[in-house]
């Protein structure tokens, strides 16, 4: 880390240099039709506990993505508006500075990293979270042999008592690096995918690094309708939300608009 | 202190020895039925560490719920001890003698039962335990000194430090009473507790500096340890915790209920020990007096708060705020602004029902009914309502577990406090003592003068 901060010394007010890659995902709402592949897809990839009944009805349910839906309009005129709502690694995370433990902080790539070794189960990141993006396991996970076989094995299955989130799929990122390594290549542009671009239907979701000018999420991000969610909070999220087009809006915009 | 009856040194010892020496029926029943309470709250720590946070009411997006409710009350309630014994100490205000060391040692057992919270309250305690004391320094990942987290336990080990340190080093003369007045294993023990005291100048001058010096010392934690609780909140991201008058604003709601709690706890000495020479009337009307001005600076500053949300409308807050003030919180609301402002002030305004022992113990139970509750206002519904335009707004009801553990609370307090009125005296002997030799007067002709003059 210290030889990263003498590389970029001009990097100060961020809270780590960066080593030339930050994560991130262009989400283009006009695409998105809240099918929900995304949620499954990360359930699978992630050992994500399953949301039984009770469980819900508890208010305890784990979505590392989930979709919010709005509803737009009055009746007749309804609209459904779906937005995929995951941790937004944030450059200028809140969940980050008030872990007593360092169980969250920010690595060099721009993830928002949870380690949960670390983490005793404070709640104060996820209070403390604009997004809910943060789910904390109340229980212990009852697995039997059965669910033990549809394990990834390459995510940790997290205990009682601890927070978790969307890593961004960082075991994947690993494996790609890995690959391209034993390989003697440099990482390229869409190399990975985490689960729930993966899974996307409808090219929603676009994943990659931001500080490569040239890759398809940074020209995405340039998009004239990009935005990012609660901005004025001043979290520099590393998630970009394009704009829904809405073919109709001259026609129902009020008259001064 | 005009109404302190003539006694002689004797009689004092005898009187404030007494809860020593004798033991009566009723310690034995109270002490089964806070051993009870205490029985049954270790049975709910058990559960709760034994199947995790899902026992209790506690959800996605209500993550705090009775438990820091609690450890910000139990830090409020230990403020009393600070107020009375350091402030009043500098101040020379002559009522505190009966009523500091009841109300440091309430401190510190408040404060040692609020930290108790503070570990419950995570998800993982064994690792909290692990956190805090032996840090896994190896690895080379020290603390976060960002995160308020860290400031807590700093700020109340630093205050639990000090008023440990404040009651013993007041108890030194007292203990060297109690090796006198045993026998026996007690004798000893009493003896190596009052490390050599001997009575002589030299002692009583170093024993002054002391109280002073600590008192002194103790004072920029009676405004740092609320403050840096209330930063547990205000330095968050959630609208209607991010307020910037939150520090203040703690230090008097804490100074209210803890100075309310020593109002209970000195009438429940006074009957139960039979100390009716020694906490008097006038005491309490002190006190009411002292009450009069906190609980109207508490007002103040809940109605800033509002006023902060209300006026600037914004989205966030302003939602929060509309919670607050809809029902059910809305009934919570009222039944709080009568419990610490509307009910107690006209009645403490009266010099008559400041002096009546019944009404002042439920002006003082009543004031933490609502500081309780203020701590609920300020913690459940500001997390129901985080970011209004979030798909997670929740509800909170709090499970079996989580009221026996606030009933543990209360209950560790009291039997702590019990135990240590059976081994030490309650009320400083020597101070009350010395309290008398100050009133000594004598008089020339129609001249009253003191016989001592103070520098």
């Amino acid at each position: 880390m210290r030889q990263a901060q003498e590389e970029h010394p001009q990097d100060t007010d961020k809270p780590v240099a960066s080593i030339g890659r930050r994560w991130g995902m262009v989400v283009d709402l006009d695409r998105c039709t809240g099918c929900q592949a995304c949620v499954v897809a990360c359930h699978a990839e992630n050992n994500i506990a399953l949301n039984l009944e009770d469980v819900v009805l508890q208010q305890r349910a784990i979505n590392w993505i989930r979709i919010e839906r709005y509803w737009e309009g009055e009746y007749p005129n309804v609209k459904a508006r779906f937005l995929p709502m995951f941790c937004q690694h944030c450059n200028n995370a809140p969940c980050e500075p008030v872990c007593p433990v360092y169980a969250t902080y920010h690595n060099q790539e721009g993830l928002n990293v949870q380690v949960y070794n670390r983490c005793i189960g404070t709640r104060y990141c996820a209070n403390n979270c604009p997004y809910h993006a943060r789910f904390f396991n109340f229980w212990e996970r009852d697995l039997d042999d059965t669910h033990r076989e549809y394990l990834n094995p390459n995510v940790t299955v997290r205990t009682k008592g601890i927070m978790e989130k969307c890593t961004f799929c960082v075991q994947r990122i690993r494996k790609s690096e890995w690959e391209r390594r034993q390989a003697d290549e440099e990482l390229q542009d869409g190399d990975v995918n985490p689960a729930c671009v993966q899974a996307c239907p409808t090219d929603t979701l676009v994943f990659g690094n931001l500080e490569d000018e040239e890759s398809r999420v940074a020209k995405l991000a340039q998009n004239k309708r990009h935005y990012r969610v609660l901005e004025e909070l001043g979290t520099d999220t590393n998630v970009v939300y394009l704009k829904k087009v809405d073919p109709h809006a001259s026609e129902t915009a009020p008259a001064h608009a | 202190m005009h109404e302190r009856p003539r006694l002689t040194p004797i009689q004092i010892n005898r009187d404030l020895m007494r809860s020593v020496v004798e033991t009566p029926m009723v310690f034995y029943v109270l002490l089964l039925l806070l051993m009870g309470l205490v029985g049954l709250g270790v049975v709910a720590a058990t559960l709760l560490v034994t199947y995790g946070l899902g026992v209790t009411g506690l959800n996605h997006p209500v993550f705090w719920g009775f438990f820091i409710i609690n450890f910000v009350f139990w830090v409020g309630i230990s403020h009393a001890g600070t107020m009375i014994s350091a402030i009043l100490r500098l101040t020379s205000a002559e009522w505190r003698r009966p009523v500091v060391r009841a109300a440091e040692v309430m401190t510190v057992f408040s404060l040692m039962t609020a930290a108790l919270f503070v570990v419950l309250h995570t998800g993982r305690p064994w690792r909290t335990l692990y956190w805090a004391f032996p840090y896994d320094f190896v690895r080379g990942i020290w603390p976060d000194v960002r995160s308020p987290l860290v400031w807590d336990p700093s700020a109340i080990f630093t205050y639990l430090t000090g008023s440990i340190l404040f009651v013993y080093a007041a108890l030194i003369p007292d203990l060297a009473l109690a090796r006198d007045q045993t026998t026996g294993w007690r004798r000893t023990v009493y003896g190596v507790l009052c490390l050599g005291w001997r009575g002589n100048a030299r002692q009583w001058k170093l024993l002054n500096a002391t109280g002073l010096l600590l008192s002194a010392l103790i004072l920029p934690v009676f405004v740092s340890v609320h403050s840096i609780v209330s930063w547990d909140f205000g330095m968050s991201l959630v609208p209607g915790w991010h307020v910037h008058i939150f520090a203040p604003y703690f230090v008097v709601g804490a100074v209210l209920s803890g100075v309310a709690a020593v109002i209970a706890l000195m009438a429940v000495m006074r009957s139960l020990f039979r100390l009716h020479d020694y906490i008097r009337p006038e005491h309490f009307d002190m006190i009411g007096r002292l009450l009069i001005v906190v609980a109207l600076a508490w007002a103040y500053f809940y109605f800033l708060d509002f006023v902060f949300a209300l006026i600037s409308k914004e989205e966030a807050e302003y939602q929060v705020m509309k919670l607050r003030l809809s029902p059910p919180y809305l009934y919570l609301f009222l039944l709080m602004v009568v419990c610490n402002v509307f009910l107690p002030v006209p009645i403490w305004m009266f010099r008559r029902f400041r002096r009546n022992i019944p009404i002042m113990i439920f002006t003082a139970v009543v004031v933490n009914i609502g500081m309780w509750l203020e701590r609920f206002l300020i913690i459940i519904p500001t997390l129901q309502r985080r970011h209004p335009d979030a798909f997670a707004w929740g509800d909170y009801s709090a499970s079996l577990v989580e009221i026996a553990l606030v009933i543990f609370s209360f209950a560790n307090v009291a039997l702590l406090l019990l135990l240590f009125s059976k081994i030490f005296p309650v009320i400083p002997i020597w101070e009350e003592k010395e309290g008398h030799i100050w009133k000594r007067e004598f008089r020339i002709g129609k001249l009253r003068l003191p016989a001592i003059v103070r520098e």
